[in-house]
């Protein structure tokens, strides 16, 4: 077995970033998410890569953008406030076709909000990271572990799609220690791109990367070609796991580090005799609709757990063409919700559907 | 084990130090002591000494943190009332500082002081931390420390643990790690921390072995 160490999921994402091959940082500090930049500021001029503290968050998404341009895995990171200042660049990225890794630890909102975790950037993740019609692919890690096998991922389906693809951790995920290993052999399995605008030598065409087009038939023809690769990405890159749901006649529904206190609920409700079971999803878009709509020709209600307002409660209804009903049970501004309270909402949804 | 009424426990970020340092003062507690925790994290908002005001409260410990600790206005406020606690002989003060130097700096203000007390500082080490996972990383950090603090160390604690898989197989593991810190600071071991209910035998050559209670939970190991 690979040797374990203990990190932080800050810590464990940005050490995974180095073992994916990023050699490229760029970030504007921000809590709760300080320990990548504070990490990668050490790493990186010991091993020849690029750290760099911008002026801003929109100069950092910016110089993401350069860096992706020029074929290079770049990476920025960031919480909540400061991932809406990135949404320009976010935008500018989907719409030049550019791989990179965009890393939001969440905390609580609106406006300048809190500094504890939070999970009320769903929404903004999923349906609107920026102008414009795109998509980012978003993925949902809910231990240190998964958070390190993510990276490795989200480097590699970025550069598949040639389109931004973002980790929504928290605060809490971000700051917890756990042990961790690294797979090994895994570093760096970048292919050639041959798209990318890093000098043609005069041996072939110049590459152009751009996201202008004023021509209105050019551009919608750009954005229909990237909706089918969507559209292939929701077929094909699903995620979700799926927790005592064998028996299941209740499910809650969690990502996380929600999915985590969901899970100790359901072994608490279990050792009650209630049959409930999690499914959590681990990308958020795609959302894994294939996995909910399994869980709802067998369960008679959902659950649906978060850290907000109830930002994933549509998608979950979407998934299941609301065949069953579906409750929330969710704390945000920076609470974080407790295995007894999330246990309380199970017994009430099994009791009330007798 | 601790000769003085200060203790200070420093270390790099995540090594345990708030951990430990609710330990040390629920025991000394128990030992009938009057004890005063100093949170003096200034560098991290989460997993900190002021997330126990009311375990401390409970406990009869007095605790001091940042005015507006654990709120959404986590300025780095340190309340007056240390300095007084650091002369008070009847109060025995353990001081959490923050991870590496950059925590450190907050001690540097009560230094004279704290010198003029004498005081125990322990720089706490887990070799299963990144950054700290060789004896010459260590000792940088510790270095560093040194030098933002502007206080002598006086003694090492092995706090070596990977969380809930630690087995007393890893604590031997890293035995010549310690050893060659030992060496490299001149520093004795002050203790070995393990976690109480750790299950087996203990290894062979380890010694002064202090057993703590984990505090620090994740939420969802909470009720």
């Amino acid at each position: 077995m690979a040797e374990r160490v203990l990190m932080k999921g800050n810590e464990a994402m940005a050490e995974a970033a180095i073992q994916a091959g990023c050699r490229h940082f760029f970030g504007y500090p921000i809590t709760p998410q300080t320990e990548v930049s504070a990490y990668l500021s050490k790493r990186f001029p010991k091993i020849g890569g690029t750290y760099l503290q911008a002026e801003s968050e929109v100069a950092a998404i910016n110089m993401v953008l350069g860096a992706a341009s020029a074929g290079v895995r770049a990476m920025t990171s960031s919480s909540s406030p400061g991932i809406s200042l990135k949404s320009e660049g976010i935008s500018y990225l989907a719409g030049s076709d550019l791989p990179c890794v965009i890393l939001n630890v969440m905390r609580g909102g609106p406006g300048l909000g809190g500094i504890q975790p939070s999970q009320a950037d769903y929404w903004q993740a999923t349906r609107a990271p920026g102008h414009g019609d795109f998509q980012v692919l978003v993925f949902a890690p809910s231990t240190v572990q998964e958070m390190v096998d993510t990276i490795f991922r989200a480097f590699d389906k970025a550069d598949e799609y040639r389109m931004p693809a973002m980790i929504l951790a928290d605060g809490m995920l971000g700051q917890m220690m756990e042990p961790v290993s690294f797979p090994e052999g895994k570093a760096d399995t970048q292919k050639e791109k041959p798209w990318a605008a890093n000098g043609h030598g005069f041996k072939r065409k110049q590459n152009v990367i751009n996201s202008l087009y004023l021509n209105p038939a050019v551009l919608e023809q750009k954005v229909r070609e990237r909706f089918e690769r969507y559209a292939q990405i929701q077929k094909t890159e699903q995620m979700a796991e799926e927790f005592m749901m064998e028996d299941a006649d209740f499910a809650v529904v969690a990502y996380g580090a929600s999915a985590r206190i969901a899970k100790s609920a359901v072994v608490a409700a279990r050792a009650e005799g209630i049959k409930v079971g999690l499914v959590r999803p681990i990308t958020l878009w795609p959302f894994p609709t294939d996995a909910l709509q399994k869980a709802a020709a067998q369960v008679k209600g959902f659950l649906c757990v978060e850290m907000s307002m109830g930002q994933m409660i549509d998608d979950v209804k979407l998934a299941i063409s609301c065949s069953r009903p579906v409750a929330f049970f969710g704390r945000t501004g920076g609470i974080i919700p407790t295995p007894g309270e999330v246990l309380g909402e199970i017994k009430k949804l099994a009791g009330g559907a007798k | 084990m601790l000769q003085n009424r200060i203790i200070v426990i420093t270390g790099h970020y995540g090594s345990g130090k708030t951990n430990l340092s609710v330990n040390l003062a629920v025991d000394l507690k128990k030992q009938g002591k009057e004890v005063t925790l100093v949170d003096l994290d200034i560098v991290n908002p989460y997993f900190r000494s002021a997330d126990f005001r009311d375990f401390c409260q409970e406990q009869g410990i007095e605790l001091l943190a940042p005015m507006f600790a654990n709120s959404n206005l986590d300025i780095p406020a340190l309340s007056t009332p240390v300095i007084g606690k650091l002369r008070s002989e009847n109060t025995t003060v353990i001081l959490d500082v923050g991870g590496d130097s950059a925590g450190a700096a907050a001690l540097g203000q009560y230094a004279q002081v704290i010198k003029d007390q004498g005081y125990d500082l322990l720089y706490v080490v887990n070799f299963y931390r990144y950054l700290t996972r060789s004896p010459k990383e260590a000792a940088e950090i510790l270095g560093e420390i040194q030098g933002a603090g502007r206080l002598a160390p006086t003694g090492l604690v092995n706090n070596s643990n990977l969380s809930t898989e630690t087995t007393w197989k890893h604590l031997e593991d890293i035995q010549p790690q310690m050893e060659e810190l030992r060496s490299l600071t001149g520093l004795p071991i002050a203790f070995t921390a393990v976690k109480r209910d750790l299950a087996g035998k203990v290894p062979e050559g380890l010694e002064k072995i202090y057993p703590i209670d984990v505090y620090v939970k994740a939420p969802w190991n909470e009720e």
